[in-house]
């Protein structure tokens, strides 16, 4: 078995004595693009705050390469590589597209360094190159408040894109999309996995159906993994259909 | 703050904006010392204007935290009073023999009067380097610099954000006026520093040639708004006036993006209160005196209150501000001396309600209301919003 890129074990988090996470152990591989479902209060989000320096686990170890995440601050842990997309779509609404790509894009992060900092020509193709993947090519001199919900979510996925990371954390990217949007995300996704290992937290599951394809489906349910596995395999396992599949609106889209 | 523009028209308006702001300080600057000169304004007004300047040199200084930062500091008099002061210690030693006691003949030392009469004979050790005037001037920044680079690091690294920042530093500068109220600091107790007679070899109170030291003042603080200008336009272009206003949109992205939003504020913090002491500096001699009064919390917020008047977020806003509401003032407490305070606060209520904007966004505001008249006359119903439809693909 290959060494895993990303090591949770037996991590454990408790706030204000609701436990959040309970003995949560998840690896994932280089390249892999793997989603992560779940109920409600499942532990979903919980799971990236400990995995990008929100928050700490009470016990536990969360490693990245060699580094100890529990260790390290925020913005620590982005400079290792690691980006995320929060739930809600978190871009900096009184910037440009342009300039909210600028912000991102993957190099010096120091005060002084922000001074004098120009941006070459290799940075400006890389930023039309990737305007266009996100397709906010026409409007990347529109402030991004005023976009529309999909292409905030767009703008922020093509965010994480600029820093080059090697790990991407994606929560709900469907969320508030139209479906062919959320076709598209889907699509997106699935292109960028090899080159990025990618963790996707998603609730709409003809988008997880999509995404699965052939990889491993992670189902939590209160704070620690309940299954793991294809996404049929997962689907047809008794203990996730009691308490999620199928039970209310998610199950049957 | 800056209406939603949709292309690289905000780009320009805000070269507009720098454009229009030199070249209004650098008439200012010849214009007014020349009329001056000639007798047409008075020296009073003059040095009026010039602590206008200065006010606007502060309120700079919580634009730069407030409007681009998100940072609502109330404590910022508190920078441009510890300014004040260094320089007014400057000040203090060059009176020396012109001093009453010792005319009287009772200070051999050449101690500053209020040393005399609380009954010290000699200077304090820590006094003795303010008797150069370039050490005076290094202490401008150097004192409110560290104070604002402790008192940040400490906050901003506990991650104290929003009221309880503001909070905070309305704390400080509380604190820091009582301690310069008590006579045992050595900096003159609740009278201050005053009785200024010469800076730089040019007297300040001569019938002759004080007038002539005040244009010099008046010009080095109108210099001193441009500096502080160019320097903000020139943050605004950076990538670090980028990662400044998304701090003040969305920290939690600036931080997951890998940057040290702590590093980044701490930095405005400090150069927002040379900023602040500066304006000080220059405004001791112009008014002739500072004292703990200067600290208090509530000068803090009237400054506050100028840049929301005038414009956040906007470099022409808080000298406009600064500069309309203490022109008010000085007419107000003259024309209605107990209602200025009420006047005062009625501004900032309208300006709330009302312009949220401040007077800068007042010509973006009345050219949509003519647009609005003039489309309502049409029988079309009128567009809400200029908002961009999403298109669907």
């Amino acid at each position: 078995m290959p060494h895993p890129l990303l090591t949770v074990e037996d991590v454990s988090k408790t706030y204000d004595g609701f436990k959040a996470i309970t003995k949560l152990t998840f690896y994932l591989f280089e390249g892999e693009l793997r989603t992560v479902i779940g109920p409600n209060g499942a532990g979903k989000s919980t799971f990236f705050d400990l995995i990008t320096g929100r928050a700490q686990p009470d016990v536990g170890k969360i490693e990245f390469g060699n580094h100890d995440l529990t260790q390290l601050n925020e913005y620590e842990i982005n400079r290792l590589g690691i980006g995320r997309k929060f739930q809600t779509p978190s871009v900096y609404t009184e910037h440009t597209v342009w300039d909210n790509l600028v912000l991102s894009l993957k190099g010096p992060r120091g005060v002084f360094a922000s001074l004098f900092q120009r941006l070459s020509s290799t940075d400006h193709d890389r930023l039309d190159e990737l305007l266009k993947l996100i397709r906010l090519d026409a409007k990347r001199h529109w402030k991004a408040g005023l976009l529309a919900h999909g292409e905030k979510q767009w703008l922020e996925i093509g965010m994480l894109l600029a820093a080059e990371p090697k790990v991407l954390l994606v929560d709900e990217p469907a969320a508030g999309m139209t479906d062919e949007e959320t076709h598209r995300t889907g699509e997106l996704l699935i292109s960028l996995a090899g080159k990025h290992s990618i963790i996707v937290i998603e609730h709409d599951m003809a988008f997880v159906r999509q995404i699965a394809r052939d990889n491993n489906v992670t189902v939590l349910h209160q704070g620690s993994v309940l299954c793991e596995g294809k996404f049929e395999e997962v689907q047809s396992n008794p203990k996730v259909r009691e308490v999620y599949l199928g039970r209310g609106k998610h199950g049957n889209r | 703050m800056t209406s939603p523009a949709t292309g690289p028209s905000f780009l320009r308006s805000r070269h507009l904006e720098f454009k229009v702001i030199g070249v209004l300080l650098v008439l200012l600057t010849v214009i007014f010392p020349v009329l001056n000169a000639h007798g047409v304004i008075s020296d009073f007004t003059l040095t009026l204007w010039g602590k206008y300047l200065c006010y606007a040199l502060l309120a700079l200084s919580v634009d730069i935290l407030w409007g681009y930062t998100g940072l609502l500091s109330l404590g910022q008099a508190l920078f441009f009073s510890l300014g004040g002061y260094m320089l007014g210690m400057h000040l203090m030693l060059l009176i020396g023999p012109l001093g009453s006691y010792a005319k009287a003949g009772q200070n051999p030392a050449g101690l500053p009067d209020f040393m005399v009469f609380l009954g010290h004979t000699f200077l304090p050790a820590f006094w003795r380097p303010f008797y150069s005037f370039g050490f005076a001037a290094l202490m401008v920044f150097v004192l409110p610099g560290a104070v604002a680079l402790i008192f940040g690091f400490l906050a901003f690294r506990s991650r104290i954000k929003g009221v309880y920042f503001s909070i905070l530093t309305q704390a400080l500068t509380y604190a820091a006026s009582i301690l310069f109220f008590r006579n045992a600091l050595l900096m003159g107790g609740n009278n201050g520093f005053t009785d200024f007679k010469l800076i730089l070899g040019h007297s300040l109170v001569d019938k002759d040639t004080g007038p002539a030291t005040m244009r010099g003042l008046f010009i080095a603080s109108a210099v001193a708004v441009l500096v502080v200008c160019a320097f903000c336009h020139w943050l605004n272009g950076t990538k670090f006036g980028l990662v400044r206003q998304a701090i003040r949109d969305g920290e939690n992205r600036v931080l997951f993006s890998g940057y040290a939003t702590a590093h980044f504020k701490l930095f405005v913090f400090v150069v927002a209160a040379m900023i602040a002491a500066v304006g000080g500096a220059l405004f001791v001699p112009q008014a002739g005196i500072i004292n703990p009064d200067q600290m208090t919390p509530a000068k803090s917020i009237e400054a506050v209150v100028w840049v929301a008047v005038g414009g956040r977020g906007t470099l022409i806003g808080p000298i406009i501000g600064a500069i309309a509401i203490n022109a008010l003032r000085s007419w107000a407490t003259h024309a209605y001396p107990d209602s200025w305070l009420i006047i005062l606060g009625a501004i900032f209520l309208v300006v709330v309600l009302f312009l949220p904007g401040g007077i800068v966004s007042l010509p973006a505001k009345l050219q949509a209301f003519w647009q609005r008249r003039r489309k309502s006359s049409v029988p079309e119903p009128t567009p809400l919003q200029v908002e961009p439809e999403n298109p669907k693909s």
